[in-house]
């Protein structure tokens, strides 16, 4: 049990304290360049974009982030319950823990963050077990109850992930990974391959839930109105490097980059 | 009266990369302070830059030189070099920025869009929902359209949403891009009349507004944007 003050100490922590701090991430593959000299920092409830062409090591960088891949050089660290950590310093078998215990993530494709042969409340349920919840009715409310705010229908609790459609899937998978109300998600292309009604809907969704639950979160995508509507800051990716940086709104209404200003026009004609 | 704004020496041009490198100088030596209590309008004519110089302090546009101070809670910030969270966190208690364009959010409600800066606030949901309902009833908003997205609604109903969503929780600074554009006249009383009440309530103002007579009633002291307009590159 933590005493007041110890809630209060980890409270004053995280307000000064960024989520993630990244210093220098380069990741090469041989000769080729994936992303190089990325530093940022992302504080508590703050939504990072990250934006770019294809190839320009967005999704590099993120499994660097996420620790789904390592970096040649650079560091990663972050925040745990008060605890600043080397997310790379560490063994796999914490590594995962902490994944387990503090990140979220969100996959282009479903089947990449699905259980496709469990139950969609299986699927929900499973990350609340994974935090030592052991009581069935109680994992099963709150799934079905997440269900719900994802606008699934509860009454399909037990059907497989393959009888639903993309957009389905991908509010299940949305579901899977708040449950546990992790305080840093990331997203690739979270709205890729749906059609743009359902587009719509879901970066609704995450546009509110991602409020409600104060989360901090890196978002790859190409579409500079997801990121104008998710995002409070913006990166912009060229071959590996990042070109410009800052408040979403400033850099995409007033670019600085030769290649920033290149990807707002191409939007506008 | 004490001041809550300070712009000293602020300039701005825009060098577009794409079109040859080309660099397109809009405002230079830009100084002047805001009090609480007073609405400043800016005037002069359309590509003079006044648009520019509100996107400027709203730290929508990123200054060439020069500085923007913002008196922010118990200190002064300088929004032409504070980093993107210091401005987020500025933008969220202090500093407003209310244009003629509501920005839609897909299926949200005009009521919510309304209510929203308060409940952000920490109001209750159901006094947020008064206050808002309150608010869209004094801009003519029509209550059978209250619950719909204003996605649909006419030019003038969106502007309004999107007034009554700036007015229903004044902030201390306080800035407005040609707010009652496309307004009727009774709407626009509406508008001079929030405009005084922020200002009674301790706000600093400082707006566009192409209607001589919204000028005339709104102003409490005018600049000519012309006076800091860099004509031609020397
Ligand atoms: N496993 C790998 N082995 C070798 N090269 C790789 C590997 N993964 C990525 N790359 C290369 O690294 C660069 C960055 O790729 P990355 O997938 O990060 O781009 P991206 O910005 O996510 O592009 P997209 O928008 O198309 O998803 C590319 O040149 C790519 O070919
Ligand atoms: N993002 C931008 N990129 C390049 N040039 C810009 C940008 N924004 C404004 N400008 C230029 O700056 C100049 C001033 O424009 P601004 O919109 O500030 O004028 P204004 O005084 O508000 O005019 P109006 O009364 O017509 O609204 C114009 O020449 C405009 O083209
Ligand atoms: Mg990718
Ligand atoms: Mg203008």
């Amino acid at each position: 049990m933590s005493t007041g003050l110890e809630l209060l100490q980890h409270a004053l922590h995280a307000a000064d304290h960024p989520v993630l701090n990244v210093t220098d991430v380069t990741r090469l593959y041989g000769e080729r360049i994936g992303c190089a000299d990325v530093s940022f920092k992302l504080w508590p409830g703050e939504v990072l974009g990250i934006v770019g062409e294809s190839g320009s090591g967005k999704s590099t960088l993120l499994r660097c982030l996420a620790g789904l891949d390592r970096p040649s050089s650079g560091c990663v660290m972050l925040d745990d319950e008060g605890m600043t950590l080397d997310l790379h310093g560490l063994s796999e078998q914490q590594r995962r823990a902490l994944m387990r215990r503090s990140m979220g993530i969100v996959h282009q494709n479903p089947r990449d963050g699905l259980r496709m042969d469990v139950s969609a409340g299986g699927n929900v349920g499973e990350r609340l077990m994974d935090r030592g919840e052991r009581h069935y009715g109680k994992i099963r409310s709150v799934a079905s109850d997440w269900l719900r705010r994802v606008e699934i229908d509860p009454a399909r609790i037990d059907d497989l992930p393959r009888q639903f459609s993309g957009g389905m899937q991908q509010r299940l998978q949305i579901a899977r990974v708040l449950v546990s109300e992790p305080k840093l998600v990331f997203m690739d292309e979270p709205t890729g391959g749906l059609d743009v009604s359902v587009q719509a809907k879901l970066l609704d969704l995450l546009r509110s839930l991602v409020r409600q639950l104060n989360i901090a979160a890196v978002i790859v995508t190409h579409d500079l109105a997801v990121a104008r509507l998710l995002t409070d800051r913006l990166m912009v990716m060229k071959g590996g490097c990042v070109v410009e940086q800052g408040l979403t709104d400033q850099v995409l209404d007033d670019p600085q980059h030769a290649y920033t200003q290149l990807l707002t026009s191409a939007v506008l004609s | 009266m004490t001041d809550l704004v300070r712009v000293t020496k602020l300039g701005k041009s825009f060098t577009l990369h794409n079109q040859g490198g080309v660099c397109l100088p809009v405002l230079g030596g830009v100084s002047f302070n805001i009090a609480s209590g007073e609405c400043l309008v800016l005037h002069g004519p359309s590509g003079a830059g006044k648009s520019t110089l509100l996107r400027l302090l709203y730290g929508n546009y990123k200054c060439s030189e020069g500085r923007i101070e913002i008196f922010h809670q118990t200190r002064w910030v300088d929004i032409a070099t504070a980093d993107p969270r210091e401005v987020l966190e500025v933008r969220r208690h202090t500093l407003s920025y209310v244009s003629q364009f509501l920005r839609v959010i897909p299926r949200v409600s005009a009521l919510d869009i309304v209510k929203e800066p308060l409940v952000v606030g920490g109001m209750a949901n159901n006094l947020a929902a008064t206050r808002a309902a309150d608010m869209l009833a004094r801009l003519n908003i029509p209550e059978r359209l209250w619950s719909l997205a204003p996605a649909t609604f006419s030019g003038g109903e969106q502007q309004r949403v999107n007034i009554a969503r700036s007015f229903i929780s004044i902030t201390p600074v306080m800035l407005l891009d040609e707010p009652t554009a496309s307004l009727d006249a009774e709407n626009r009383e509406v508008v001079i009349s929030l405009i005084e009440e922020a200002r009674k309530a301790g706000s600093a103002l400082i707006g566009i507004f192409h209607d001589e007579l919204v000028r005339e009633r709104a102003a409490t002291r005018r600049i000519d944007i012309q006076s800091f307009t860099i004509a031609e590159a020397a």
